[in-house]
């Protein structure tokens, strides 16, 4: 995979970006900024979905938009949906994943290989014994499991 | 955007023909099992499966317009345009994925046949020579495995729960077997999208493929093979479709027809 160069002032700029769905994590910390790059006075952005039907997609574009033109030296903002490469969860940064915790969400379980029936630790206790309650869950990117030492539902990112 | 490869296709109208008719197979088939999936809103079995079908729906949904939105960069309309505004009659779904909802064995059996033969098309077209298509495929791929995964552990189970559960899966594979055939299609433009790459695999091969997974399958779930897959009645791939897909376009294009050219 190419190595892509950020614009540093344009990453800074993005990490007030939430996603719209879990406003604690940045759509840098969640992975899905592949390229920020300036273009002369033009601020140029890839971004490419968590999953390809994802509603806040649109959402975050304007935002991305928004925040953007005030950079210094912006003076156009571009934002493309591209899906090469891939949003994998292995992309979320270990700083997205503290927050991910922090905020009620499991952080996915990395290295995609038979993951789907194994259950990443409760984000309220540790507890890592636990159950997958639904594959599905509130959005598309998200998990029900079961914390057997807490004996509640709680929510994870699925590895994807 | 997407280089030189677009512009490969393009030259020809002939490839261009065919490539547009194998995206709105994949497109119209998204879509209409998708919106099969949503119709379960509220009156699914239980709490887990009304999420997890809405999931699933929104997860089809979605891949049926990242289909649209490629078959809008090749024509001068609208991926909401294509999704909503065309008649039966230019649909290129498989008649499978148009059926009404039956019981929950039904919806079990279909979507599980469905997503075996989904999930064998996108290892496929994942080689596509038409980039565009083999990026999202990539992408898709990481997403149907969780619908597979999910309508093959009710398959087993409702199968191998006997009873009841048992003799409404049978009812419903008796059913639903003569629309399996109509999966296979690559509709009118098979030999062109092969030479030049854009699928990798033949309609015979895919077939023998599905063949292959779901037998194995059947057996978990304790359910005798059947052997024989028939030629549809009606082949979906090239626009014949049952009063199911009339019924079905009404309902889907209900709000779009309210004012088609409204903004959203």
């Amino acid at each position: 995979m190419t190595v892509m160069i950020h614009d540093p002032d344009l990453i800074e700029a993005l990490q007030d970006v939430k996603d719209p769905e879990i406003p604690a994590v940045s759509i840098v910390e969640l992975g899905i900024v592949n390229l920020a790059e300036r273009r002369g006075e033009e601020a140029y952005v890839e971004l490419t979905p968590t999953f390809v039907g994802c509603p806040a997609l649109d959402m975050i574009r304007s935002e991305v938009e928004k925040r953007l033109a005030k950079v210094d030296k912006v003076e156009k903002v571009s934002v493309q949906v591209v899906m090469n490469p891939p949003w994998t969860s292995d992309r979320i940064t270990q700083e997205g994943r503290k927050k991910l915790t922090e905020f009620g969400i499991a952080p996915p379980l990395q290295d995609m290989e038979e993951l789907h029936h194994r259950v990443p630790a409760c984000p309220y206790c540790g507890e890592v014994e636990g159950d997958v309650h639904n594959l599905f869950g509130p959005t598309a990117c998200r998990a029900i499991y079961y914390c057997r030492r807490c004996k509640e539902p709680f929510e994870g990112m699925k590895p994807a | 955007m997407h280089g030189k490869l677009v512009d490969m296709v393009l030259t020809n109208s002939i490839d261009r023909r065919a490539l547009a008719d194998l995206l709105f197979q994949l497109a119209d088939d998204e879509l209409c099992i998708g919106h099969r999936d949503s119709e379960w809103l509220g009156l699914a079995p239980d709490i887990e499966e009304d999420v997890a079908f809405s999931s699933i729906a929104q997860d089809e949904v979605g891949h049926a317009t990242f289909y649209y939105e490629l078959l809008a960069e090749l024509s001068d309309c609208s991926a909401d345009a294509l999704a909503f505004a065309r008649p039966a009659n230019e649909r290129r779904n498989a008649l499978l994925t148009e059926r009404e909802n039956g019981d929950w064995a039904h919806t079990i059996v279909r979507h599980f046949f469905y997503d075996t033969f989904d999930a064998l098309r996108l290892e496929a077209l994942a080689d596509s020579e038409y980039r565009p298509l083999s990026e999202g495929v990539a992408k898709i791929r990481r997403e149907e495995r969780y619908h597979l995964l999910h309508l093959h552990l009710w398959f087993v189970r409702l199968g191998g729960a006997g009873g009841e559960a048992r003799k409404r899966m049978e009812f419903a594979i008796d059913q639903l077997w003569s629309d399996v055939g109509g999966l296979f299609s690559w509709g009118a433009w098979e030999e062109e999208l092969l030479t030049k790459k854009i699928i990798p695999v033949s309609s015979f091969e895919l077939q023998h493929r599905w063949q292959e997974r779901v037998r194995p399958v059947f057996a978990e779930a304790g359910i005798p093979w059947i052997e024989d897959l028939q030629q549809p009645e009606k082949d979906g791939r090239v626009g014949e479709h049952s009063p199911e897909m009339d019924r079905l376009l009404l309902d889907l294009s209900s709000v779009y027809n309210l004012d088609p050219a409204a903004q959203w």
